[in-house]
């Protein structure tokens, strides 16, 4: 029961102010993630996801609420957090002009490590997302599944503690999500790595058994194992039925009140 | 310190990477220096407007300075590519020391626009520049100051420009030609009336114009390269810090 966490948050709240309009992307998002676990983030467009991970990494100060990341305190020792920590974003991570490799060996070089070791772990990366033959290319002449994993080659290629992926399978065919998960299965069992990420998929949410967080409109609406948060729906088959139970209802709402905006 | 040398030194490496490469880019910001060189420079020395014994050494100078205005000052386009791409996000998610990513950078624009300073003087000595070494030398380390200066200013707009980017070209597109007229790149401030010169006199350009003058004049130890040389300093202090801060900041 005593499980150590590797990322705890607590009361997050991030509003940003558009002009003089404040809009607040996360209102009360708090989460566990122990050591070695897996947890995904759910939720419709605009729920806070991507907000919320970007205060879990460091790269936004929350408006308020607290962050720790392997018992490091993210808000207020930035830097000591980020060593623990991988980070995929939502947007492409490879610069247009540099060949992948290179930039794989950049990103190693950043964390500390060794020219030969960033070498080799650049390497591993590539080998490990099934692109080791792409490593000498620029990112523009690459498939979009293909930049998708060469973003994911960031994330892991200095094999961080704790590895935050926002929606790491978008725009990937069936196969190539498979294939990223089940180097998310390895890395979780080989490196004991931990974990968080958001996606839309939520078949493979059921299948990875992690924890599952429902954010709706920046607050958390639900969380459970994906049988817990069935059991909470009466008749739902589903974490498709589960989702649009639990968010459906406010989806609307949000809609409503942006139209008359 | 030796985390930050170390970050400047992968950013750099980053960075100069692709122009090693190809270094065709390289050139290619080389052209309009050239045809300014080529097409412009020997008209002055017809019209003989200037006291400076030879135009060449009066209008090279000038046109370095310019070529500061569009490289180094142009230098922040790349970094509004990657910050609203996903790429600036990465590095920022890294423990990647925030002042490193603006000097890495800038030292790579510096790098360039040595690179690219001497082959326009290489350019200019058989139109007929008389090139002295010593003083070549200091516009050279003077030209770099400036260079530092406009690259982190560059970084800075970049920064502040984002989403729309709007100000990033603004400051770089319409901005620079008063400032470039206003320095006396093409023609000599003297010559104009004196509304236009008292403008400009708070032009930071026009100093370091002047300063890089005497320089190529053969003369190093004079109040006007001290005057040029201070503005570039302040410059690039200003720069280096607005830049860095901005970068800490988040963005
Ligand atoms: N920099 C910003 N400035 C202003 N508003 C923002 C900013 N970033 C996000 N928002 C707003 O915050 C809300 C949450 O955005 P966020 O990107 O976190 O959603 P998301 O759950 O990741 O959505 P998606 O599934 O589409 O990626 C949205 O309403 C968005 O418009
Ligand atoms: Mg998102």
């Amino acid at each position: 029961m005593d499980e150590p966490l590797m990322v705890q948050a607590r009361g997050l709240r991030k509003t940003f102010m558009v002009g003089r309009q404040p809009v607040e992307a996360v209102r009360n998002v708090s989460l566990d993630v122990p050591a070695g676990g897996l947890l995904a983030l759910l939720g419709p467009n605009g729920a806070g996801k991507s907000t919320t991970m970007r205060m879990l990494t460091t790269l936004l100060p929350p408006t308020a609420g607290s962050v720790h990341v392997a018992g490091i305190d993210a808000v207020a020792e930035p830097a000591l957090a980020r060593r623990q920590i991988g980070y995929v974003g939502q947007k492409h991570a490879a610069g247009e002009n540099y060949r992948i490799r290179d930039e794989l060996i950049t990103q190693a070089r950043l964390f500390g490590l060794s020219k030969a070791v960033a070498r080799e772990r650049a390497d591993e990366a590539l080998e490990m997302l099934g692109i080791a033959s792409l490593g000498k290319r620029a990112p523009g002449t690459l498939s979009g599944g293909q930049r998708r994993r060469v973003d994911i080659a960031f994330g892991l290629v200095h094999r961080p503690r704790v590895l935050f992926l926002d929606e790491p399978t978008t725009g990937l065919d069936p196969h190539s999500r498979a294939g990223v998960w089940e180097q998310i299965e390895r890395l979780r069992r080989e490196h004991d790595m931990t974990v968080l990420l958001t996606t839309h998929y939520l078949d493979e949410v059921e299948r990875a058994a992690g924890q599952i967080v429902i954010v709706d409109a920046g607050e958390v609406v639900a969380q459970g194992s994906a049988a817990e948060l069935r059991g909470r729906v009466p008749g739902a088959a589903s974490l498709d039925d589960v989702f649009i139970a639990l968010t459906g209802r406010r989806l609307q709402a949000t809609g409503e009140a942006y139209s008359h905006a | 310190m030796r985390k930050f040398l170390r970050d400047v030194g992968t950013v750099f490496a980053r960075e100069i990477r692709p122009e090693l490469r190809s270094p065709i880019g390289l050139l290619f910001a080389m052209i309009q220096p050239v045809l300014f060189l080529v097409l412009f420079g020997p008209m002055l020395s017809g019209a003989d407007l200037t006291e400076a014994s030879s135009s060449w050494s009066w209008f090279v100078p000038g046109i370095l300075v310019m070529m500061c205005l569009f490289g180094p000052l142009g230098a922040g386009h790349s970094l509004m590519v990657e910050l609203s791409g996903g790429q600036m996000e990465r590095f920022l998610a890294t423990p990647v020391n925030r002042a490193a990513l603006v000097v890495g950078r800038t030292a790579k624009d510096l790098v360039t626009l040595l690179l690219q300073a001497v082959l326009i003087m290489a350019v200019a000595v058989p139109l007929g520049l008389d090139l002295h070494l010593p003083g070549a030398v200091a516009a050279l380390a003077l030209l770099a100051v400036l260079g530092v200066g406009l690259s982190g200013f560059s970084y800075l707009l970049a920064i502040a420009a984002l989403p729309s980017g709007n100000l990033f070209w603004i400051v770089t597109q319409v901005f620079v030609f008063p400032i470039i007229l206003l320095s006396g790149v093409l023609l000599p401030i003297e010559a104009g009336p004196g509304w236009l010169q008292t403008i400009s006199t708070v032009n930071p350009g026009r100093y370091i114009v002047d300063a890089a003058r005497v320089l190529f004049g053969g003369e190093l130890l004079t109040a006007e390269v001290a005057q040029g040389l201070f503005a570039a300093a302040l410059l690039a202090a200003g720069g280096l810090w607005l830049a860095t801060r901005a970068m800490r900041r988040g963005v």
